[in-house]
């Protein structure tokens, strides 16, 4: 049986497609997901893509959370699921209170789009097991609200528990607290990042490098081996 | 009909940018004395029926789960006349 794959699509979500290549590069069967479908249309995990979901009117991600699809998403989660939040997805996890924390706008207000280098800090989530811990990649970056927050407390608990999953190298685009790029919960099934993973996974396109491949094919080995 | 209106302020711990460019841009505009500057949101509500303790409870469950994010930001539920 192929390992399917789903993406999200949510009224202004723009980075669905790439998702969805990035997946079948990746040799799972990807699977599109309409936000007003609750049915998950038996996938074995899910991403939620990068974008302006509801054109983050009230606050990035806090719209879609309340989606119908997200009630799946949350609850399978919460039993195990892999999940992956790209950039807006990320914003969405935080919003559903499945990754703690929130995002903030950036803290010098403007648009950043370049390529970022990351440090994996954690590669035994489910969507990182195919780096090793302290490797050092290139992906896109492109946001408005990246400024990862949490509290003094929470920030102490994610690094003691090695839930900081990835970690902005060469300089922090956004203000994040401690650098952070992006985070695991306990378990390690959910992983949000502001980076696009999705958008390095063909020599031809973006940044010519295949850094953001591994995300993808990690969850697939994961999924196989369960 | 009655207008609840509901106050989101970010949290005093956290960094403001947007409240600090205004407050940078107030000087060249000529008006100084301004010392810190913060930003909000304001929600202005019109409820159907009366604005009662079940009403008002309601509307804060609203904003604490949905008008708020209660990890970056504080509310307030205040009736007006």
């Amino acid at each position: 049986m192929t390992t399917r794959i789903g993406v999200v699509t949510f009224p202004g979500t723009l980075d669905d497609r790439d998702s969805l290549r990035a997946v079948r590069l990746a040799g799972a069967e990807p699977v599109p997901l309409w936000h007003r479908d609750k049915d998950l249309h038996q996938v074995d995990a899910v991403v939620l893509a990068g974008g302006f979901s509801y054109g983050d009117y009230l606050r990035a991600g806090a719209i879609s959370r309340f989606s119908p699809v997200m009630e799946t998403v949350i609850a399978q989660a919460r039993a195990g699921m892999p999940v992956l939040g790209i950039c807006n997805g990320f914003q969405v996890l935080t919003e559903a209170h499945l990754l703690p924390g929130a995002m903030l706008r950036n803290n010098h207000l403007h648009f950043v789009c370049r390529d970022q280098k990351l440090r994996v800090e954690n590669a035994e989530t489910a969507w990182t097991g195919d780096y090793t811990a302290g490797q050092e990649i290139s992906v896109p970056l492109k946001n408005m609200d990246g400024r990862y927050t949490a509290d003094e407390r929470t920030l102490d608990e994610l690094e003691a528990e090695g839930r900081v999953a990835f970690r902005y190298l060469d300089g922090n685009p956004n203000g994040s607290l401690r650098d952070i790029a992006g985070i695991t919960n306990a378990e390690g099934n959910v992983v949000g990042l502001m980076p696009h993973p999705e958008h390095a996974v063909e020599p031809l396109i973006g940044t010519g490098r295949t850094d953001g491949l591994p995300f993808f094919t990690s969850v697939l080995k994961k999924l196989v081996s369960a | 009909m009655a207008r609840v209106v509901v106050d989101v302020m970010l949290k005093p711990e956290i960094l403001d940018p947007q409240g600090q460019a205004v407050q940078r841009a107030l000087p060249r505009l000529g008006f100084e004395g301004i010392s810190d500057v913060r930003q909000g949101k304001r929600f202005e509500l019109e409820v159907e029926g009366p604005v009662d303790q079940a009403a008002l409870d309601r509307i804060h469950t609203m904003a604490e789960t949905f008008l708020a994010n209660t990890v970056i930001e504080d509310f307030t539920v205040k009736v007006e006349a």
